[in-house]
């Protein structure tokens, strides 16, 4: 039995328990009272942080001269560092770190595996090829806030999310977790050959744009690759919300969760296509950051418990904090050279993981 | 008896080979190269410029330069030489990358000879020129061929020697369509020596390495008066023109985009750290200093 599942039963079996105990023993806290106090706690967090977070960089700032309307735009270097380099920068890493993260916490509950990642079904591994492919056939189409590398990675990841779910829906109307799980990791490698396959044919600078396009980066430039990233973020969310408490019955296992009501396809279906859209929009938006939806929601889950209803805007919460954090240290520590945020969160989860491993191993 | 037989054919035949083998093998220390394969671009048009292309039977897969390499035979590059090629191919010296450490080894193996290339700055064209004329027998030419691009270079600096320096990004990379994916010339490299004898200063001369990826903020922040960006391949169409004055556009406060000073040069002589830097040098000094070269 995974950690993780002993962990939700212990705490299923507490809430089943206390409801019963209420009036013999002390009052628990009530769910509500615990998730204001989270939110408002890690809420908090990721504000402090978005509001330091544009005060640092690279270039010394005349924040006087930031905010100085008597400047025109055009003229005011300060304000154009502050608006075009690092708000969008601070903005795109908070989105792409609540999705990883949120997303993490969704693929963890759903293949009940506590190493599961948003990458673990070969959403990254379909984005990856399609960005690539975008990049050496020097695809330029634009239109608006979409250009050719984003859409490309995002019809990747949905083909492969596609491929995925058709797998595990085939055999019977229920999705099956261990299907999801090896279809996943076989079209992981199945994409990995091909993304190697068209480096090889491809131009050496292309291999290289496309290798640090792995890598994630943040620095996007403008709003536009957000706006274009939100609906789907905003949709993946609005789904998020239906989630927590089936969530925390279907980590026991699907038959206890469908004894306990629970519409275990409609939830499975339900979890697997907000998690796969909210993956495939952060890694269209700033590549595929690795780590963050593997070391995010451990960290809330020691911070919180494994309660569903706190862990999931808490993962989304401090996912986004940590990942601004992260692109911090990558834009200011070798500065006025960067280091891929995707290093950076690999650097910080590698060890983390491996300490959890130990740890409940 | 039969064993017998079968023991003399294999000793009979390893005499042969060793007796073919020797006089081949005594030859190359004796005469210059007469079948040269070239894994380097750079070097190839280095060749041919010193009246050795005639010697030159194989050429890299990027090799497009003189026109005449086109109708050679192509046996990989950097990261994919093909071994079985080369060796078929009989050269007597391979000219080939520093890095390809693997690749040197086996034509040492094979008893065949190697020039090993270092990728360096502009000072570097000219050592390298001098060795490989001296490898494959014709130093005179070589010696010649340095003091034109010499002279080439020299002449450049000094027609636009006392302008003022316009502050440059030289841009070599860039994703079409934004401002993601930009890579620039650091200080090192022939690249960034190019642009300081062509009358610019390198924005990122501190930064001690051939290649950076700047982040829009530096971009902003190292303020730079020039754009320069160098294209290796395709045409200039206007419409590029304008798509990059639209993607440049963006960062409103660097001097360049106000002054409208974006600069695109295309052409892979302008990437290539061969006899074609002195071409590559008067495009920089061209689109830096417009006013001199009118």
């Amino acid at each position: 039995m995974s950690p993780l599942r002993q962990g939700t039963l212990d705490s299923v079996a507490a809430t089943k328990t206390s409801a019963r105990d209420d009036l013999s023993r002390t009052v628990p806290t009530p769910i509500r009272t615990r998730l204001l106090k989270t939110i408002v706690g890690f809420g908090v967090l990721l504000v402090v942080t978005c509001v330091v977070a544009p005060l640092v960089g690279s270039s010394p700032l005349n924040f006087a001269r930031v905010f100085d309307r008597s400047i025109p735009f055009s003229d005011n270097v300060d304000a154009q560092i502050f608006f075009i380099a690092r708000m969008p920068r601070i903005v795109a890493g908070a989105i792409a770190g609540a999705a990883l993260a949120a997303a993490g916490v969704v693929f963890q509950a759903l293949l009940r595996n506590a190493l599961a990642t948003p990458f673990t079904l070969g959403v990254s591994a379909g984005a990856s090829l399609g960005a690539m492919l975008a990049i050496v056939l020097g695809a330029t189409i634009s239109a608006g806030p979409f250009s050719a590398v984003p859409v490309a990675s995002l019809g990747g990841a949905a083909i492969a999310a596609a491929i995925v779910y058709r797998l595990a829906t085939m055999q019977d109307r229920a999705m099956s977790t261990t299907v999801l799980l090896l279809a996943g990791v076989t079209l992981n490698s199945f994409f990995s050959a091909l993304i190697m396959f068209v480096q090889y044919i491809a131009d050496f600078a292309q291999v290289y744009r496309a290798i640090r396009w792995i890598m994630g980066d943040l620095d996007v430039g403008s709003f536009d690759p957000i706006v274009a990233a939100l609906p789907m973020m905003a949709i993946a969310f609005a789904m998020f919300a239906w989630l927590p408490s089936s969530l925390n019955l279907l980590s026991i296992g699907a038959d206890a969760a469908s004894a306990r009501g629970v519409d275990v396809g409609r939830t499975q279906r339900l979890a697997f296509v907000s998690a796969s859209l909210a993956t495939a929009a952060a890694v269209s938006l700033a590549g595929p950051i690795g780590f963050i939806g593997i070391v995010v929601p451990h960290l809330v889950r020691l911070m919180v418990g494994v309660d569903h209803r706190l862990v999931l805007p808490a993962s989304a919460l401090f996912g986004a904090a940590f990942l601004v954090m992260c692109d911090l240290a990558a834009r200011t520590l070798l500065a006025p050279l960067e280091i891929p945020v995707g290093v950076i969160t690999a650097m910080l989860g590698g060890p983390f993981f491996l300490w959890l491993l130990v740890r409940k191993g | 008896m039969a064993a017998g037989s079968k023991r003399l054919i294999a000793v009979a035949f390893v005499l042969v080979v060793c007796w073919a083998t020797r006089p081949a093998a005594m030859q190359q220390r004796t005469t210059s190269a007469v079948r040269i394969v070239s894994l380097v671009p750079a070097l190839t048009e280095m060749l041919f410029a010193i009246g050795a292309g005639p010697q030159v039977i194989a050429i890299s897969s990027y090799d497009e330069f003189p026109p005449e390499v086109t109708s050679l035979p192509r046996v990989g590059a950097l990261l994919d030489p093909d071994m079985e090629r080369i060796l078929a191919l009989r050269p007597d010296l391979v000219v080939s990358y520093g890095s390809q450490t693997d690749v040197q080894a086996q034509l040492a193996r094979a008893k065949i000879r190697v020039f090993s290339y270092k990728h360096a700055g502009l000072a570097g064209v000219f050592t390298t020129l001098k060795d490989l004329g001296a490898a494959v027998g014709r130093p005179a030419e070589s010696d010649n061929l340095a003091r034109q691009i010499r002279t080439g270079l020299d002449a450049i600096q000094a027609r636009v020697r006392g302008r003022p320096q316009p502050r440059t990004l030289l841009v070599f990379e860039r994703d079409p369509a934004s401002l993601r994916g930009v890579y620039v010339s650091g200080g090192v490299g022939f690249l960034h020596d190019m642009l300081g004898i062509a009358g610019g200063v390198n924005v990122f001369a501190d930064v001690a390495r051939e290649s950076v990826q700047p982040s829009i903020e530096t971009m902003l922040a190292r303020a730079p008066e020039v754009i320069l960006e160098v294209r290796a391949t395709g045409l200039l169409a206007a419409t590029d023109i304008a798509q990059a004055r639209r993607v440049w556009g963006a960062l409103g406060a660097v001097p360049a985009v106000k002054q409208g000073r974006i600069e695109i040069l295309t052409g892979e002589h302008l990437v290539v750290p061969g006899p074609r830097v002195v071409q590559a040098t008067a495009a920089f000094a061209r689109a830096l200093h417009p006013d001199v070269y009118k």
